[in-house]
């Protein structure tokens, strides 16, 4: 119903994704180091929430447990690198493997002895949360007191090794995020994102249908945790110091996929206006509430808005903002 | 005889995990929502005791009754007020209704209290029976009694009682409650309320145990889902043994291996439950 019948409207869409993609490539050059950092944690938000997208909004099987595959790429790239001299982008690919494989065997594990639903939501949150504890005491890795990159040659750009300003990383992100809008835009159109959208919404006709549902849940997940890890293995190098407990944190999963949830869960743009919005909130949260000495203010601000949108808006900012900016027909 | 003192220390507090515990798997039985401000509503039982031991010098344990229904009532009006509009939607649309309410409880309690650390001075607070060879806490043994006197009449209450009863057959069969007659928004609310009440009794309980400070919420949170799945959601005597396990496994790694591991012990147990068991050790399949 989307291409054909709506010639309009899907050159209209674009047009404004043209638009989107022009003023992120031009906006760098017009603001200052503070909002381009911000914009770098917008896209970090952007990307991980399309990954996650893919399992939960795709397939329909929630995950609660990204933060796992978030640090199995961030540990495995940056551990490589501080030991070996690996350089981030042969690392980044170990960590894809590695992420991969544990985000099939999880969810194979899981599928294979029929937990569904809330069970594996809370199976999720058990594997990232043990891995967590484990790696508080993996000294390979510096265990609780961190795993530290070196930050002498962080001056002069070096793409190769991932050392830079804040601007490389924005644009490296940028790409990355546009390379995973338009992955999920095609797989969308392929028999497996059908197969996915058709699982989601009635996975016994799913199977009468005679679609391998197992091996389709599984690819979903393999693919987010992929795709999720190439992320982490940015965050590390982004970040240059790695703790367990705030890499591999609950709160990181949770954060992960608010943004979707907000945007429009399996919506393809849903993800990076959910990022947009949240970051904004909470940075325009901290500086109003950086004049007031009061504990919890922003915290407090942030809850109240998530209640309001999903009171108003439960399925979703974007495809609100698609039917107002006319880009499409309103589903769901 | 030291480990079975650890263990008997584990069951006493595991007692106060199955309480609270179970206030989660009633709600999931019976509303069928994961109530994920679940250790956030224990923190605000908490902190509600702490209020009244500092205000009025009453003992936790004397202002249980008090703080229970107060819970009681911040749950029945949480469920009617908000919750209950998002009964059919989406799982995530609920997940993300109840992360506003954890967020918010959260940020409340930090702007009433700020991040520090508190705890209620009890002058019996290092006082010990002495059973034979065993050598028992007398606050453990005092939160021990407390939980299980709780779920017993929580257990009454669901047996004995006409609207008990009226739960019950929700639980069952909503459409069919429905169809002779049950107003079933009111009794999702009082399950709701009983839920939060259970969770305010631990609160008064895991307070002679441990000091209250607002982020413990997410913690306990998880700890009660580990609980209830181990046990099997929706079964009351699911989460009482679920919370002994969970108890015991704390108690036993956290002196035998390393206390900052005795958590990856129960994840790991879940885990292990999960895959092989997935209904839980005393759900029905």
């Amino acid at each position: 119903m989307r291409s054909r019948r709506f010639p309009i409207v899907q050159r209209r869409a674009a047009a404004a994704l043209a638009l989107f993609v022009a003023a992120m490539l031009a906006l760098p050059f017009f603001v200052n180091g503070y909002i381009v950092s911000v914009l770098v944690v917008v896209l970090f938000a952007a990307y991980f929430g399309q990954a996650w997208n893919i399992v939960t909004g795709f397939a329909g099987q929630l995950s609660l447990g990204h933060a796992l595959y978030v640090g199995l790429g961030a540990y495995i790239s940056a551990a490589l690198f501080t030991h070996y001299g690996v350089p981030p982008w042969i690392g980044m690919l170990a960590g894809v493997v590695i992420a991969a494989l544990v985000g099939g065997i999880i969810a194979a594990l899981s599928f294979r002895f029929r937990v569904g639903g809330v069970y594996f939501a809370l199976l999720t949150i058990a594997f990232a949360e043990f891995t967590r504890i484990l790696f508080d005491h993996f000294n390979w890795v510096g265990a609780a007191s961190g795993l530290f990159l070196p930050v002498s040659s962080l001056a002069r750009t070096d793409v190769l090794l991932l050392r830079g300003s804040p601007v490389m990383f924005y644009y490296l992100l940028l790409g990355l995020t546009l390379g995973a809008l338009a992955l999920c835009h095609d797989l969308l159109r392929r028999r497996i994102g059908y197969y996915w959208q058709a699982i989601r919404e009635d996975e016994e006709a799913a199977q009468a249908l005679g679609i391998d549902v197992f091996r389709y849940k599984v690819a979903a997940m393999a693919l987010s945790a992929a795709m999720t890890s190439v992320g982490g293995a940015f965050l590390a190098f982004y970040e240059n110091n790695l703790y367990p407990d705030t890499v591999f944190a609950v709160g990181r999963s949770i954060e992960i996929i608010t943004a979707p949830i907000i945007g429009g869960l399996g919506t393809l743009f849903g993800p990076i206006l959910g990022a947009v919005v949240l970051t904004t909130l909470g940075e325009a949260m901290t500086s109003l509430s950086s004049g007031f000495t009061v504990n919890g203010l922003k915290q407090w601000c942030y809850g109240a808005a998530l209640l309001l949108i999903v009171a108003l808006q439960p399925a979703g900012l974007w495809p609100w903002l698609r039917a107002r900016l006319g880009l499409g027909a309103v589903r769901r | 005889m030291l480990y079975l003192n650890i263990i008997i220390a584990g069951l006493l507090t595991g007692a106060v995990y199955g309480l609270m515990a179970l206030g989660l798997s009633v709600i999931f039985g019976v509303i069928r929502i994961v109530n994920f401000a679940h250790g956030e509503m224990m923190v605000v039982g908490m902190y509600a005791a702490y209020l009244i031991a500092v205000n009025t010098g009453l003992d936790p344990v004397a202002a249980l009754p008090l703080v229970t229904a107060g819970l009681f009532l911040l749950g029945y009006a949480l469920q009617r007020g908000l919750i209950n509009r998002y009964i059919a939607r989406p799982e995530h649309e609920q997940f993300l209704l109840l992360l506003a309410i954890a967020t918010i409880i959260t940020a409340s309690l930090l702007m009433g209290f700020g991040p520090d650390a508190r705890s209620v001075p009890l002058d019996y607070a290092y006082d010990s029976f002495q059973l034979g060879p065993l050598l028992l806490d007398k606050v453990r043994v005092l939160a021990a009694v407390g939980a299980v006197l709780g779920v017993v009449a929580l257990w009454g209450f669901f047996r004995l009682t006409r609207t008990g009863k009226a739960i019950r057959a929700c639980a069952d069969n909503q459409v069919g409650a429905q169809v002779v007659g049950l107003d079933i928004k009111r009794l999702y609310a009082v399950t709701f309320g009983l839920g939060a009440a259970c969770v305010g009794a631990a609160g008064c309980l895991m307070l002679l145990l441990i000091d209250v400070q607002p982020y413990i919420a997410t913690d306990y949170t998880l700890l009660a889902f580990i609980i209830v799945i181990l046990g099997g959601l929706g079964s009351m005597p699911g989460a009482l043994l679920g919370g002994a396990l969970v108890g015991v496994t704390e108690a036993l790694s956290g002196f035998a291996v390393d206390p900052s591991l005795k958590s990856a012990f129960s994840f790991a147990l879940l885990i292990l439950v999960l895959l092989v068991r997935p209904q839980g050790l005393l759900g029905r399949a």
